[in-house]
């Protein structure tokens, strides 16, 4: 049987909940970024940017969108005759099946996949972050210390090492310990959640570990059972950027990052391209009495109004006399003329009526999901429209066709929620 | 499906003079993204047209590059496919294509091999939205040999075309090729339906007569004999063939009901994807009524402008009244107004580059000002 020398398997199931309104309708990895892009888009482009021409995607929370979006793989070069892309979502067998109830369950529960493409190393991937990595490289390394796992890590400012899960290392980057969490961490070498285990090591592992947790998890169980057991597992040190686009902050401050003169994340790499599937893309028109600067606009956009600061997605319309800062609109969305939306978040398809104005009000944290909601960014989801004429706060979150009876007097006030749930749930 | 196409893309308009220096008219860039030929093909494709032949014999490279996949129309299907035909020079006695009929007739196995009932038969410059299905419609019920696609130009210079006299059925009398004193005011837009068998049949007798054009050979020696008509179009068209229409159909791209038409309106015209990030709009840049590529990078001013993807402006440029095309770079404090400026252009710092309405400034593929 022909052998894959090494396959991706990358995890694309979670909701991403600190995400709040966005992740509604869709899995984070679904979640549109940086224009045109959803985040899933970077890491299966630097799969097939590195070579890696087989990826099995597993899916789990919302997975429509973004089983649209994959399709064949036909946008990353991903539809092959041997390998290509398969969407793997939890599926029902004669015993075993189940919903995947941790990272490495998930695995566990494609090992019949995996096996079906027999490859020699198996590389774990989440579609969760931001980054260009050529993962032939860290493949290499891999090889070259004839190691069981290697995990890419992050060196991270040590007063932040305790989000992190830390790996502690000797002289020669072998992992002698792994933390999660510490609360005095020892190193600030944070793991990626990028693994390259050998097929037949992970296997095994997966197996034991299967029996042992319901919930057999790469960070909790795999890895800290190989340290234990003496296993060769190294860390691969990553020095470039990456991003956890986990919270809305951190969501809108790396959008916000790609619209400086000379961006730290570089989109325009002749030979990285970030792929992604847009099925028609024409030119952006920018009008007459239009204005424009330091921002991102996207294929399709028709400009009216102004823009600073801010991120426009594909076939985004800006009617006359709005005024858009600091904000991020997806694709599809239609804002009216007069509008004003400052340090806001438009998901896609969404309409935002004329005279309206969003993220305006005081800067008080959300209500009920401070957590979610408090510095500031307001987050209209998908699908939803505001009618004319609406003012909304800070801190807010807006979702479904709400009309203009769901307002008090015209307005939402800073920290509130509005959620119109629709007829098809 | 009941018709397969075939796009000729043989001819050169000299008039577009350094644009088709390096590139077959029918790849000629337009409208920020598109190459010409994106028209006739994704009009095909949205026809239900599965299988097309372009048919192209100068300077293919640019072209054979842009058709390198079907994919992009969606014509990469089991049944079906696109085909770049140039002439075959592996044989003793071999030819270019020595015209319309002979291009044909030099890939008559096209035809043969195939069982659709219809040939479409349209150019590869034509930038325009047709549904086929209406004039395979209108050719049956007509009953008629040969359907000519046509448009009344009335009070307009029509002398550059092919000009029909028709009857009161439409019904074509009488055809003048690009007539001296034109006393007709409907043109062909040369883009036609035949019945394949029919195809078959005047391509071979044609050949053997030794006569190679479809305008004079078969429309015109056989407008008595065979039921010729004419399907009047009055939708936008347009067929640039000199500098000076190509610049005027790319500004009317910035008006919204031609941006409507063909960015807007479904289905969609489709060309090769390129995976372009977003345009950047930095600090310092104004862009009015223009209309940007993917990948465009812009410091500077831009109005009233047509910028194709990865064009990079630089501070203080200031671009007007212009076309600038693919991967080009405008270097810091220049002003380019009035002007056609190709692909892969590098104009340094500092430069002027200025026409005039009349006389527009154009700037050659691959070169540094």
């Amino acid at each position: 049987m022909a052998q894959k020398e090494v396959i991706a398997m990358l995890l694309a199931g979670g909701q991403g909940s600190r995400l709040g309104i966005l992740t509604k309708k869709v899995a984070k990895p679904a979640v549109m970024y940086g224009g045109k892009y959803r985040i899933i888009d970077f890491t299966l482009s630097n799969c097939i940017n590195s070579g890696i021409d087989t990826v099995g995607v597993l899916t789990q929370y919302e997975h429509l969108l973004l089983t649209k979006h994959i399709g064949i793989g036909i946008p990353w070069d991903l539809d092959r005759k041997s390998g290509g892309v398969t969407v793997l979502s939890p599926y029902q067998g004669e015993k075993e099946g189940t919903w995947y109830s941790g990272t490495a369950n998930a695995i566990f529960q494609n090992i019949r996949y995996i096996e079906s493409q027999n490859p020699k190393y198996v590389l774990i991937l989440s579609g969760d972050h931001i980054y260009k990595m050529d993962y032939s490289q860290m493949l290499s390394y891999h090889k070259e210390k004839d190691s069981d796992a290697t995990i890419a890590v992050l060196e991270v400012p040590m007063e932040d090492a305790h989000q992190f899960g830390i790996m502690n290392t000797d002289s020669n980057n072998r992992i002698v310990e792994f933390e999660e969490k510490p609360e005095n961490p020892k190193s600030n070498l944070a793991s990626m959640g990028i693994y390259i285990f050998n097929w037949e090591t992970l296997r095994e592992a997966l197996i034991q570990s299967n029996e042992l947790h319901e919930n057999s998890d790469f960070g909790k169980h795999i890895i800290p059972e190989m340290i234990d057991k003496k296993m060769k597992v190294y860390s691969y040190v990553f020095n470039d950027y990456w991003k956890d686009v986990g919270t809305v902050d951190a969501y809108w401050q790396a959008n916000m990052e790609l619209t400086n003169t000379v961006p730290e994340f570089n989109l325009y790499d002749e030979f990285w391209k970030i792929y992604t599937n847009l099925d028609h893309q024409p030119p952006q028109y920018i009008g007459e009495n239009a204005r424009l600067e330091h921002s991102l606009i996207s294929e399709g956009s028709e400009i009216y109004g102004e823009i600073y600061n801010s991120v426009i997605g594909p076939n985004a319309i800006i009617g006359k006399g709005s005024v858009v800062r600091d904000s991020i609109i997806m694709a599809n969305t239609i804002v009216k003329e007069n509008t004003k939306i400052d340090h806001s978040i438009v998901a896609e398809k969404s309409i935002v009526g004329a005279n309206c104005e969003i993220g305006f009000g005081e800067n008080i944290p959300h209500k009920t999901k401070p957590h979610i909601y408090s510095t500031g960014i307001s987050v209209i989801g998908d699908e939803t429209i505001i009618p004319d004429g609406i003012t909304i706060g800070k801190n807010c979150e807006v979702s479904g066709n709400t009309e203009h009876s769901s307002y008090q007097d015209g307005k939402l006030e800073s920290g509130q929620s509005l959620i119109i749930e629709e007829g098809i749930v | 499906m009941k018709a397969i196409g075939i796009i000729l893309a043989g001819g050169t308009y000299h008039g577009l003079g350094t644009l088709v220096k390096k590139r077959n008219t029918a790849a000629i860039p337009i409208g920020s993204c598109y190459r010409a030929v994106d028209f006739s093909l994704s009009n095909m494709s949205n026809s239900g047209i599965r299988k097309v032949a372009v048919m192209a014999q100068h300077n293919t490279r640019s072209l054979a590059d842009h058709l390198s996949s079907s994919k992009w129309w969606d014509l990469g299907r089991k049944k079906g496919g696109l085909f770049l035909f140039t002439p075959d020079m592996s044989s003793s006695v071999s030819f270019g294509f020595r015209g319309t009929v002979d291009a044909m007739y030099q890939n008559i196995s096209f035809l043969k091999r195939s069982n659709e009932p219809y040939v479409i038969i349209t150019g590869g410059e034509q930038v325009n939205r047709m549904d086929y299905r209406e004039l395979i419609k209108y050719h049956k019920d007509k009953n008629a040999d040969i359907t000519i696609v046509s448009k009344k130009m009335a009070g307009q210079d029509v002398s550059k075309y092919g000009v029909l006299e028709i009857d009161e059925n439409n019904r074509m009398i009488n055809f003048e090729e690009k007539p001296f004193e034109p006393q007709q005011d409907v043109v062909s837009l040369g883009t036609y339906i035949v019945s394949r068998e029919l195809l078959i049949s005047l391509l071979e007798e044609t050949h053997k007569e030794g006569r190679y054009n479809f305008v004079t050979d078969i429309l015109i020696r056989h407008r008595r004999k065979l039921r010729i008509y004419a399907y009047m179009f009055d939708g936008y068209w347009r067929n640039a063939r000199s500098i000076e229409e190509y610049y005027e159909m790319s500004m009317e791209f910035l008006e919204e009901d031609v941006r409507q038409l063909f960015f807007k309106t479904e289905p969609y015209i489709f060309t090769k994807v390129k995976d372009e990030a977003p345009a950047k709009l930095n600090l310092g840049s104004k862009v009015t009524k223009s209309l940007l590529g993917g990948g465009v990078i812009n410091n500077g001013t831009i109005d009233n402008s047509v910028l194709f993807r990865k064009v990079y402006v630089g501070d203080q440029a200031i671009i007007r009244n212009s076309i600038v095309m693919e991967n080009t770079t405008i270097g810091r404090n220049c002003i380019i107004e009035y002007a056609v400026i190709d692909r892969n252009v590098v104009v340094s710092d500092n430069q002027i580059i200025v026409g005039t309405k009349d006389k527009l400034a154009i700037v050659s593929k691959d070169t540094i000002q």
